[in-house]
């Protein structure tokens, strides 16, 4: 190659999606379609076995709301719950999930009712930029389901993997003791 | 730009001579302490003073803001959840030197790959003509983006840059601030000072560049000459990335009839004006959105390559492209807070009187080109004598952006430690000195309140505390200027069905800037902030201020509520008639139009939209100058107090408490408030004791461009956060409002430094405090 020598491949500019016979040259191994349940319906995607669990609710199911943001298991924005336990979607494969029960954000107000602690962090003003809402939201309603009236130590202990860089933190932790308050004079 | 300098200064001659011009009574200072009535001279188009917020009712209250169901239902769509029919992933080659020439590149294989829809590379223009031709960019920091793909999926964008070859001509580099000043190092790269830079004086040697002055005053050697006390050292500060949750990123959607940018973005109107500029388009053919933004903290405030990538990338492909940095690139290239070292020189009397200051300050952005410390000395403490000199050293590295109070973060780190220094030197407790020295009326009320919410009375003399872990107590403060952006329009339509909208290009970063707007406008029209309708972060509305230097708020709220009175008073022609009275004998409050004069000839204000002529009426109003008089009375001062326990067998930092006492201007939204200044203080705690960007000087390369080897605080080192707000005015706008994102972080380093020493006895001179430098100063390791 020569100083100043260019690519011929620009020729590519401007072409459709690939054709059926170009996918076959595909590099890797082969998109197949899986059964997933994501709150509660089972949806039909086609997915490479490459594809993390986060990537497929994005990129097929368009269900948004799940966050990536580090996309390597070290800020919980992309938590969902995995037959109920919080799980980073972002370090599990998409073909892992199959057979289990995924739920996402979406599916933590039902029938247009807010959760409690969704409303709980509205009054608190608990997100900034929210971003990490999503994330941190799945991690507390987990913590309340398992635990209704945590202490202080255990509130802070369910979020201890969910970074929020705008420092949202007091307001998460009055909000999420405030809901588990509730619960408990109920 | 010449026509509106030419506005400005008829604006301003008008105003000397009172032309258009009305005079107003408003309040003005701090209520409780010395509030009293001023007069002001105003716009005649403006509306007249508000009271105090105890006489308001939904300003100065926490309202919720209006976009939280979105944010917590998961519905708020962010630009890295943009998905548009036919959209195209993209994804960048970027360098791996970290200084090269780049000789060649070849793409061949992949504009090849299947899925491929475009490639492009930096340094040429989509002109069949450039092809091939031309210099690349030269290569100045591991990390800079050389080409892009576009293609079905990420996964075959990812492919595919891997395919793309790159013939590198290797340079020598260096990427440590101590080393690039060294004669013997490499040049980081050329610059050409005379081209780029109009400061006078300011020349380039090896890699230093500068020296910029500070404000010089008096004589320093003289001054020092005079001191009873001269403390004189060294500091220094970590490079800090911004790490917001959302990368930086954009959606391109290139059409011949118009360009739709959805943009992660500080200021939707800087990337309209950068694209238009850059792809040669009228900036009205540009159209920027950015409804959400997962973060920005300052570094999200021009066009940047990514955008220029994905333009390319859209135009030649056809299709919109998405084209977001993945964490690793957003650590490398997309910005940081300078790092610096310090050599500060402070003199004083016996009495805590300063006599001198004098600073020689160093820092690098990488191959960005300021790394200033601000003017903290100087703003904080007035001294006969001043001396101070900046250089910034080119390195191989990342480009540093603005960051949350940039260069003032780094230079209250060495002012407020040394000060503490001086003090117990002096015998004084270090309140006193500071009273002694700090003129500002409103940080003397910040330390008095602040100080006993704190319980300063138990601070003991530094190392007293018994036992491994021991406990210290310290204190810092810290001001900011109330800065404007006088472009900032805002639009208030009424709606003939019952519609209230607000229309601003303005973008949200995440302090609540749609909810504050809502309530400035209910409070005007009378109604609840629930009832108004929102619409900002799109170019299509008028210019909205940048989210920097915490202007939004100060600058925006006035031009909404000269909107909403605009639009009130044309209501009320309208519906005068009806009512039988005069236009200027109504008012609004509680949902109603009422007269003056006799409240019993009243109106629905719904039912007052009714009865308009139009299906709509609008007004249009934009940031009017400061009124007459001194523009502001006081600087955004903050003043902080730290309590810390330290272990001294691991040299474990614990931060256990803040109180924090700020200065807030008339506060609109108390909630967001109090969430920015915790924000805040989060961030400080982070860089007192986190934060850090690790070089290899043997590659040049960051080591930590994840989210855990750069560490940063969870949930488990949040601090108790106590918040003490002191509400001022200034009688200055048409609501003395003023933005408070930044200046609740400077001094937290400072205040948590302070109360390392006085709990162990020995300082920590440099940023973060990590385990291994506490263990060092205890001579334990
Ligand atoms: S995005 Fe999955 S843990 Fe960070
Ligand atoms: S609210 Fe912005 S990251 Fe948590």
């Amino acid at each position: 190659m020569t100083a100043g020598t260019v690519m011929a491949g620009v020729n590519a500019f401007g072409s459709e999606a690939s054709s059926a016979s170009e996918k076959d040259n595909a590099i890797g191994p082969e998109a197949v379609p899986i059964q997933l349940t994501i709150n509660g319906v089972l949806k039909e995607v086609s997915v490479e076995p490459r594809e993390t669990l986060a990537d497929t609710l994005r990129d097929h199911l368009h269900l948004t709301g799940t966050k990536v943001a580090c996309n390597r298991g070290s800020c919980s924005s992309c938590t969902v719950l995995l037959d109920g336990v919080p799980v980073n979607s972002c370090m599990i494969s998409a073909l892992d999930a199959v057979g289990r029960d995924v739920s996402t954000i979406e599916s933590l107000a039902s029938n247009g009712e807010l959760h409690p602690l969704q409303q709980a962090f509205i009054d608190h003003d608990a997100s900034q930029c929210g971003f990490c809402t999503p994330g941190m939201l799945m991690s507390c309603a987990h913590l309340l389901q398992t635990n209704p009236h945590p202490t202080f130590e255990e509130v802070k202990r369910a979020i201890s993997g969910n970074l929020c860089r705008c420092g949202t933190h007091p307001h998460i932790f009055k909000a999420v003791l405030e809901v588990a308050d509730k619960q408990k004079r109920k | 730009m010449d026509m509106q300098r030419v506005e400005r200064a008829l604006e301003k001659l008008k105003r000397a001579v009172g032309i258009g011009m009305k005079r107003i009574t408003m309040p003005h200072g701090i209520p409780g302490h010395s509030l009293t009535q001023v007069e002001r001279e105003a716009p005649q188009e403006e509306p007249p003073a508000w009271p105090i917020n105890d006489e308001l009712s939904v300003v100065g209250k926490s309202v919720k803001r209006l976009d939280a169901h979105a944010k917590v239902t998961g519905s708020a769509k962010y630009t890295s959840d943009i998905r548009l029919p036919g959209m195209l992933f993209g994804k960048m080659l970027c360098s791996h030197h970290p200084h090269a020439k780049v000789i060649s590149v070849d793409t061949t294989a992949a504009a090849r790959h299947p899925g491929v829809a475009a490639v492009h590379l930096f340094g040429m223009t989509d002109s069949k003509d450039d092809r091939g031709q031309g210099e690349f960019p030269e290569i100045t920091f591991a990390g800079q983006p050389i080409a892009g793909v576009a293609a079905q999926s990420l996964q075959i964008a990812e492919e595919a840059v891997k395919l793309i070859r790159v013939e590198y001509q290797k340079l020598p580099f260096v990427v440590d601030l101590e080393e690039a000043q060294k004669k013997s190092a490499p040049v980081a790269f050329h610059i050409n000072v005379e081209e780029k830079f109009s400061d006078r004086g300011v020349k380039i040697n090896g890699n230093r560049y500068g020296p910029w002055y500070g404000k010089q005053k008096g004589d320093v050697k003289r001054g020092f000459a005079d001191a009873d006390l001269v403390v004189e050292r060294t500091y220094k500060t970590q490079v800090q990335h911004h790490c917001c949750l959302e990368t930086h990123g954009v959606v391109v959607d290139y059409r011949d009839d118009g360009v739709t940018v959805y943009a992660s973005t500080q200021s939707t109107k800087n990337v309209r004006d950068g694209f238009a500029r850059t792809f040669g388009l009228p900036a009205n053919r540009v159209r920027v959105i950015c409804e959400f933004m997962g973060g920005g903290f300052g570094s999200k405030q021009q066009l940047g390559r990514t955008a220029v990538m994905a333009g390319y990338l859209s135009k030649k492909s056809g299709r919109p492209v998405s084209l977001m940095l993945d964490r690793k690139e957003e650590f490398l290239s997309a910005g940081n807070r300078s790092n610096s070292i310090q050599r500060l020189k402070i003199g004083a009397r016996k009495d805590g009187t300063l006599t001198a200051v004098e600073l020689h300050s160093r820092g690098t952005a990488g191959v960005g080109r300021s790394a200033g410390v601000g003017n903290v000395a100087r703003s904080l403490y007035p001294c006969a004598n001043f001396y101070s000199e900046h250089y910034t050293v080119l390195t191989n590295a990342g480009p540093a952006k603005p960051f949350r109070a940039p260069g003032n973060v780094q230079g209250a780190f060495p002012v407020e430690q040394l000060m503490d220094e001086l003090a117990e030197r002096l015998g004084l407790d270090p309140l006193v000195l500071r009273d002694r020295c700090d003129r500002s009326e409103i940080r003397r009320l910040e330390r008095l309140r602040g100080a006993e919410k704190f319980g300063w009375s138990r601070r003991k003399v530094a190392g007293a505390s018994s036992g491994t872990v021991k406990k210290g107590l310290g204190m810092a403060q810290a001001t900011w200027p109330k800065m404007l952006n006088l472009d900032s329009t805002v639009e208030v339509l009424l709606f003939k069905d019952g519609g209230i909208e607000v229309r601003s290009g303005v973008q949200d970063i995440g302090t609540g800037t749609k909810t504050v707007l809502a309530q400035v406008v209910a409070e005007e029209l009378g109604l609840q902030p629930e009832e108004i309708t929102v619409r900002i972060g799109d170019t299509l509305f008028p210019d909205g201020p940048t989210s920097e230097g915490s202007k939004v708020t100060g600058s925006i709220t006035p031009a909404a509520r000269n909107a909403a009175y605009k639009v009130k008073r044309q209501l009320f022609e309208q519906v005068a008639n009806t009512l039988g009275t005069e236009a200027s004998e109504l008012a609004a409050a509680e949902g109603r139009i009422f007269s003056k004069k006799e409240p019993s000839k009243k109106i629905a204000f719904q039912e007052a939209l009714r009865m308009m002529k139009n299906t709509q009426i609008g007004a249009t109003a934009t940031r009017s100058e400061n009124y007459e008089g001194k523009p502001v009375s006081e600087d955004l001062g903050s003043v902080q107090f730290a309590e810390v326990s330290v272990d001294t067998e691991t040299g474990i930092v614990n931060v256990e408490r803040i109180v924090t006492a700020n200065s807030c201007g008339r506060p609109i939204n108390i909630a967001q408030i109090e969430s920015q200044i915790e924000g805040a203080v989060i961030q400080g705690v982070s860089y007192a004791l986190y934060e850090n960007r690790v070089m290899d000087a043997a590659t040049g390369h960051q080591m930590n461009t994840n989210l855990h080897q750069y560490q940063l605080p969870f949930s488990m080192e949040i601090p108790e956060i106590e918040i003490i707000l002191i509400e001022s005015y200034d009688a200055a706008t048409s609501t003395d409002a003023v933005g408070i994102g930044e200046p609740p972080i400077i001094a937290t380093a400072p205040a948590i430094a302070n109360a390392v020493y006085n709990a162990i006895g020995v300082r920590i001179y440099e940023l973060p405090i990590t385990p291994d430098k506490v263990l060092k100063a205890l001579n334990k390791i």
